[in-house]
């Protein structure tokens, strides 16, 4: 039998503090170049929005005799289309065009002002000659269901959020499932940070890649959850510190090989997966690497911190050594080892605590 | 056991061969041909149902322009007011709507001559006419009634309904293959989305499902034939003219020289500015009267076009008296409050006219198709709209084929070496996970798009972890010593727990995307959801029957396992 890792012993929970430290930085750069953006005079916005949520046109266009950017632009500019960009892909005959919305709010609202940029397109294009430019497809959205599709994006996401905490809540507790929600917004933001750093463009596919990414990362924090709370079961006058541990030890080759495994395949999607994929495998890309490494940095240590305060609070009466378990909580966590008032308080799950009374 | 073996391997042999069937097989006798190879791919591309980015066609989103809709309703309260007053001899000052859209305010505002009789203004209007929709207040001599949200909202979801069916029954008349027309967005939004496979110039459909196609035939306020029509320079001047005069409308009219005398052809002057016409209100006669309407060639010659209509025989018979009253008298044409031609009335006419203008063969007989699937009850906007080329949607498949399946290689690959026997009984399980979702999705008849392939590949993903859960746990169960039937046992029955929980919580995530998610969204809901619960009995039920199997074989002492 030919194993990875055999009998690791790491103690994962002593490197939290700069692990969650680095986390936060890494946070900030991203939230930073956001807000950076967004306030420099003459920056970018903070999102490089695609058509889907800023509204606009995008024309995916094959020539048969490709002209040149500048020739596109300007032919798109002759027709009272100024500011367009043009960005080629990696067949060379296939060319995409971004059309800004056309017309002002007002108007879009009063007519139907989809149409004016991908009629204004087309007749630009079709100034490169008969029958050169063929308009493969066509992507217009109006400034209100731009609005709407962004508002909805980000409605629907927090809605999956909440349904996700109440699971975890009900299976195990809500510091469980607190925790893995929190460490799934680290994930979603320092992804978003990677977006806006580098401005990749962020269409309707990101969003369902994001929503893949929430998805990934509560599967991975709950495997180790689960090992957490069976361990509990076993040994139930061990403490949260050492159990989370050696949950996170357990399930560590299980970890790298899954992880590994997703990694490789979002790897070749990033590689074959197309231009039409591209935002969607470079948001997936970084959400694996992300949301594995999340589970071991934020959501463990965020879970034992939460237990170790609950229980502090619970049993400042009775120990008072206890009661600084939250800030101490290292030391504290293993000098408290043995203590059933620990257990009793970790201890996920209404039934055992029932069954112990 | 080996009674329990048995009934493991029926079902899911039954389960494998239903997959494949649905799959593979043709709906219906299959014959020696659906089993070669260009049977099956040709029975799979029947089978599976593409969505529009990989097959190519029009995505729109149009939206009903319901403040219009409650707006016209209004003001044709004003009508109905004037007119039962009329009719009743109630003394009323002053009739008027007071709509501010961006407010949401739709207010009928009625002044009472004598303020001591305004309640009984009050009841006999509400006696005689409906306004269910508004609730009523007075003050002084004043009567306002205000639409009430609840009133708004179930007239706009009214407006809605019925534009979606004059829609459906518009592109029925034109031959889309295979529409999908259905409400879209939230509710109050006011949004429909058709979709149109294989569609790739979508214009004049557009044009087609657009097109309000509100005709209405009022009278011409002004001089009368042998005169020539009265208009006006500008809107302002139209309004000035008529100032004070109840029943009036101001219309753009693109003006021609309407014949003052029978038998003269019209002159039609691209180049003429827009003029301005009064005509009386309410009209005579409204598009939901006719009985049909056709286009033919126009008897001026020069290749026109124009459309003729006859109207329903209760409209007919007040149409005819009216017309035998109005000799001589000019009559508009409306077509979505623009005068399309004004001619004179030359006799009686009971039941037929034309609509004529600059029309060509196309336009009069998209024309004449809206009108007979009758007006629409308020404009329509395009919010989106998107066309996917054949040759790209192909494209997309072929990149979304080609990483799902490097990606997969790899995962068989690591998979055989690192859990050798077993690495076999996952990479089996994969295969049958994939089966049996695409043969769900075919069962459902749910689109495979982009953002499905997206979920079908994280199914996958999550079907390799449940795997290596098994069998990281089945090796920790045999390094604590265990026999081998013990620790697989063990091993599935703990993992089990886990795939158990991770599933779940992916499976409510994308219930709320499915809920509340687009379109696009909801691809990847379906394929995901749908991945996720094969998994269940492909990566535990199916896997752990192959181990069973295994171990039977080996008799109850088996020593070792390749895992």
């Amino acid at each position: 039998m030919f194993r990875i890792l055999r009998n690791v012993q790491i103690d994962w929970l002593a490197w939290r503090r700069p692990i969650l430290l680095a986390s936060a930085l890494i946070l900030l750069a991203g939230l930073g170049s956001a807000v950076a953006r967004q306030a420099s005079p003459g920056g970018t916005d903070s999102f490089n929005l695609g058509v889907d949520f800023k509204g606009g046109t995008l024309l995916t266009v094959r020539f048969k005799q490709r002209p040149s950017d500048d020739q596109i632009r300007s032919a798109l500019a002759a027709k009272g289309v100024p500011d367009s960009q043009v960005q080629s892909t990696e067949k060379p005959d296939i060319v995409l065009v971004k059309l800004p919305r056309q017309g002002s709010e007002q108007e879009a609202l009063a007519e139907a002002q989809v149409d004016i940029g991908a009629a204004r397109g087309a007749e630009a294009l079709a100034t490169f000659g008969e029958g050169n430019a063929t308009i493969e497809s066509t992507d217009a959205v109006g400034a209100v269901a731009g609005r709407a599709l962004r508002n909805q994006a980000i409605a629907v996401t927090l809605l999956a959020l909440v349904g996700v905490l109440l699971y975890i809540a009900f299976r195990f507790e809500w510091t469980y499932g607190a925790a893995a929600v929190i460490t799934v917004f680290h994930d979603v933001l320092v992804t978003l940070g990677f977006f806006s750093l580098f401005q990749w463009e962020i269409n309707l596919t990101v969003i369902a890649a994001l929503l893949t990414l929430v998805g990934f990362s509560v599967n991975d924090t709950i495997v180790t959850f689960d090992r957490v709370r069976e361990n509990l079961r076993l040994r139930r006058r061990a403490n949260i510190y050492d159990l989370t541990n050696e949950a996170i030890n357990q399930t560590l080759s299980r970890t790298i090989i899954t992880g590994g495994l997703v990694f490789l395949s979002v790897l070749a999607l990033v590689v074959f997966g197309g231009d039409v994929l591209r935002g969607f495998s470079l948001a997936l890309f970084i959400g694996v690497i992300v949301g594995t490494y999340s589970t071991i940095a934020i959501a463990t240590p965020l879970m034992v911190w939460f237990v170790q305060r609950l229980e502090g609070r619970e049993g400042r009466a009775a120990r008072p050594a206890a009661a600084a378990a939250g800030s101490g909580a290292q030391t504290q966590g293993r000098a408290a080892a043995g203590r059933p008032a620990r257990a009793r308080a970790a201890s996920p799950g209404r039934s055992q605590r029932t069954a112990r009374q | 056991m080996k009674k329990n073996l048995t009934a493991r391997f029926v079902i899911i042999l039954l389960v494998t061969v239903g997959s494949l069937y649905a799959v593979v097989g043709p709906r219906r006798m299959p014959r020696v041909s659906d089993f070669t190879w260009g049977g099956i791919k040709q029975n799979m591309s029947e089978n599976i149902r593409l969505g529009l980015d990989l097959r190519g066609g029009s995505h729109l989103v149009m939206q009903v322009q319901v403040p219009q809709y409650l707006k016209r309703l209004t003001e044709n309260n004003v009508i109905a007011v004037q007119e039962a007053a009329k009719a009743a001899s109630l003394q009323i000052k002053e009739a008027r709507a007071d709509v501010d859209i961006n407010a949401g305010r739709y207010n009928l505002v009625v002044a009472a001559a004598d303020a001591s009789k305004v309640n009984e203004v009050r009841d006999e209007l509400q006696r005689r006419i409906d306004l269910s929709p508004y609730s009523d207040s007075v003050s002084g001599d004043t009567i306002t009634w205000t639409m009430t949200p609840t009133a708004q909202r179930a007239l706009g979801d009214q407006a809605v309904e019925q534009g979606m069916q004059i829609i459906d029954s518009r592109i029925n008349a034109v031959g889309v293959a295979e529409p999908t027309l259905q409400r879209h967005g939230a509710t109050g939004a006011h949004q429909i989305l058709l979709q149109m496979p294989g569609e790739r110039d979508p214009q004049r459909i557009k044009n087609l499902l657009a097109g309000e196609s509100r005709l209405e035939l009022a009278k011409v306020v002004g001089s009368t034939s042998p005169m020539p029509i009265t208009t006006y320079d500008t809107k302002e001047a139209a309004e000035a003219a008529v100032a004070g005069q109840p029943n009036r409308r101001v219309l753009p009219y693109a003006e021609r020289d309407e014949p003052t005398a029978a038998g003269e052809a019209p002159q039609t002057d691209p180049n003429a500015p827009t003029r301005w016409v009064v005509v009386e209100n309410p009209p005579v006669v409204t598009g939901d009267q006719l009985r049909s309407a056709e286009a033919s060639e126009g008897r001026a010659g020069g290749g026109g076009y124009e459309i003729n209509f006859s109207l329903k025989p209760a409209a007919a018979e007040k149409f005819g008296q009216w017309t035998a009253a109005n000799v001589n008298a000019y009559m508009a044409i409306v077509l979505n409050d623009r005068v399309q031609s004004a001619p004179f009335i030359k006799s009686q006419i009971t039941d037929s006219g034309q609509i004529t203008g600059s029309f060509t063969e196309q336009s009069a007989k998209d024309l004449a198709l809206t009108l007979r699937s009758g007006a629409l009850p308020a404009p329509l906007v395009y919010l989106e709209e998107r066309t996917v080329g054949p040759s790209l949607g192909a494209d997309s498949i072929r990149s979304g084929v080609i990483a799902s399946i490097a990606g997969l290689i790899m995962v068989v690959l690591f998979m055989v070496i690192y859990y050798r026997g077993a690495g076999v009984n996952a990479v089996i399980a994969l295969l049958l996970n994939m089966i049996i979702t695409i043969a769900a999705l075919v069962v459902f008849d749910a689109a495979l798009t982009l953002p499905g392939i997206a979920g079908l590949i994280l199914g996958i993903g999550m079907a390799v972890d449940s795997n290596v859960l098994i069998f990281e746990r089945i090796r920790e169960e045999l390094e604590t010593g265990k026999t081998v039937a013990s620790s697989v046992e063990q091993g599935f029955n703990r993992a089990f727990l886990t795939i158990i929980d991770t599933h779940v919580t992916t499976i409510v995530a994308a219930l709320f995307l499915f809920i509340f998610g687009t379109t696009l969204i909801r691809g990847f809901a379906v394929t995901l959801t749908l991945g996720l619960l094969a998994n269940l009995f492909s990566a535990v039920y199916v896997s752990r029957t192959i181990f069973i199997w295994l171990l039977s074989r080996k008799g109850r002492r088996a020593e070792t396992l390749s895992i």
